[in-house]
């Protein structure tokens, strides 16, 4: 029962703050938010019994890369939407591309509901096969990581630094010729 | 233990927020912010599905989507960075031309 409870609790966190991120105008209240959504799914992956993604998940994504953005925020001293010269309006009520984005954003939800009322296990419990202790352990999950999938693993390291060249290519500031 | 159509439920709303976020912000740091939350909502179906499985995969294809919301999040900034520097907006509406 705790079980439930927790896993009731910390999903109405995860969608409420994710609810608000979209809500807000200040971009720098919208990381702190995401931060929080971030730390209560990390709670749902240790649920599901899965601590180095939980790790994973507060280390690298609220720890490195909500950071990042955090730099980026404050170094563009940006914190306002533009709201004055474009629009105050509320965005549902906006016409023309935005309501059909709304509209979009809608149908999603549909399709989504649709398909989950189609699946047929949806009641099984999660946890019912595999060993628990075999699963949940970074040593079965670095065993697997290296061997079946060490191409997927060292093409990452490519991209990634393909993606920090990039990085600095397109931020560094242009030479006065 | 809490079925595993919960967990989909609850990754299927974060979804749809994020593409919500992207649709309805009209502030470039708020739309990748709603990307990540798109990616996150993934992340957690894939881990739900791993353990409905009994498998570590759903762990590892969640941590390669990890690095690659990683790359994604410094590429975006950098653009977001220079698009910034040209137009001092962050609005996506006021970068309509293809040249400047």
């Amino acid at each position: 029962m705790p079980d439930t409870l927790l896993f009731y609790v910390f999903s109405a966190v995860a969608i409420g703050a994710s609810l608000l991120v979209i809500g807000q105008r200040n971009p720098m209240y919208s990381i702190m938010l995401l931060i929080t959504s971030f730390g209560a799914l990390s709670a749902l992956y240790i649920q599901l019994d899965a601590p180095f993604v939980a790790m994973a998940q507060i280390i690298v994504y609220a720890g490195a890369i909500m950071v990042l953005f955090l730099f980026v925020v404050m170094l563009l001293n940006a914190p306002q939407e533009d709201a004055a010269q474009w629009d105050r309006t509320h965005p549902l009520r906006r016409p023309g591309v935005s309501r059909f984005g709304a509209m979009l954003a809608a149908l999603l939800t549909v399709q989504l509901v649709w398909a989950l009322l189609r699946v047929t296990d949806a009641g099984a419990a999660v946890g019912g096969r595999g060993d628990v202790a075999e699963i949940s352990s970074v040593r079965s999950v670095g065993r697997v990581l290296f061997t079946d999938y060490v191409f997927a693993f060292e093409a990452t390291s490519v991209l990634i630094l393909v993606a920090m060249v990039g990085a600095v290519v397109l931020a560094a500031r242009e030479e006065k010729r | 233990m809490i079925p595993l159509g919960h967990y989909l439920v609850v990754s299927a709303i974060l979804f749809a927020i994020g593409t919500a976020g992207v649709f309805l912000r009209r502030n470039l740091i708020t739309i990748l912010l709603s990307i990540e939350i798109m990616l996150n909502a993934v992340n957690l179906s894939f881990v739900a599905f791993g353990r409905s499985h009994g498998t570590v995969d759903g762990q590892i294809i969640t941590f390669f989507v990890m690095t690659v919301a990683a790359a994604e999040a410094a590429v975006g900034l950098a653009i977001v960075i220079a698009l910034f520097r040209h137009r001092e907006s962050l609005n996506p509406d006021a970068f309509t031309s293809l040249k400047w």
